[in-house]
């Protein structure tokens, strides 16, 4: 499958739990824009206010990259959560529901693969982790 | 965004006016706790209505919200969760264990009365 074409990049900077609420209401903004329903543009804010706040709770900041792709004639949404925090030790555990470090709830990462119709993380130790999703309007 | 806590009669009503932040809903979480305490409140109502995402930090401090209240012996009903949070909170596979949640205000209030009128607490 052909690589999407990238039509608008957002950039948010995440080091506040400010900045959780901007990258959230960039990405609602940017999926209606798009032409996802409102119930999708939901779920799209919804992920990207857990990728956001991983980024602050486990690295302290990071970026977060909104952008409106299309593939095929199909526009879709695609989140780049990246930070150079101290990486996920257990990825396999990290994508289990109940799982956390941080002693919260753990839904993070399980919530969001539910909520996307693509998902990929990267993380080496030491060196940061990146979270790639994707939501595909479909016709 | 600080949320305004009205008394009524022997409940506390919290109506949130926007987003919120982290902070913010662990400052809504000390005023509600203490608030009860001040106003020896029977009932609490979170109105979430203006909230446009409910992730599993925000869920997760309301069930907290509703727990501590429940200890210091005022019940938490949380209402005015729209159609497109509840569909993004039931896809993430967020719940509010063990909490009432109500349609509206006025559905909200009649639950608290309900529960008053039986004694149960």
């Amino acid at each position: 499958m052909s690589e999407p074409a990238v039509a608008e990049e957002v950039r948010v900077r995440i080091d506040d739990d400010r900045a959780i609420v901007d990258a959230r209401q960039k990405g609602r903004a940017m999926a209606l824009k798009i032409g996802f329903s409102s119930g999708a543009a939901t779920l799209i804010a919804t992920a990207i206010s857990e990728l956001a706040r991983n980024i602050l709770l486990y690295a302290g900041r990071g970026e977060i990259a909104l952008q409106s792709i299309e593939r095929e004639g199909f526009p879709g949404l695609l989140v780049l959560a990246r930070d150079e925090g101290p990486g996920i030790a257990d990825l396999d555990q990290a994508l289990e529901d109940g799982y956390s470090t941080s002693g919260r709830l753990g839904l993070g990462l399980p919530g969001v693969r539910r909520l996307m119709d693509e998902f990929d993380v990267v993380s080496r130790i030491g060196d940061g982790t990146s979270v790639r999703i994707v939501k595909w309007k479909h016709a | 965004m600080d949320v305004p806590i009205l008394k009524q009669g022997p409940y506390l009503i919290a109506t949130v006016q926007s987003a919120l932040t982290d902070a913010d809903l662990m400052g809504l979480r000390d005023k509600i706790v203490s608030g009860v305490g001040n106003h020896r409140a029977r009932g609490v109502i979170i109105d979430v209505t203006a909230l446009d995402v409910m992730d599993s930090f925000a869920t997760d401090t309301l069930c907290e919200i509703a727990h501590m209240t429940r200890l210091r012996g005022a019940r938490t009903v949380i209402v005015g969760i729209q159609p497109d949070v509840a569909y993004a909170m039931a896809h993430m596979g967020l719940t509010l264990e063990g909490i009432h949640a109500a349609l509206d205000l006025e559905e909200g209030l009649t639950h608290l009365n309900r529960t008053a009128a039986r004694g149960a607490n």
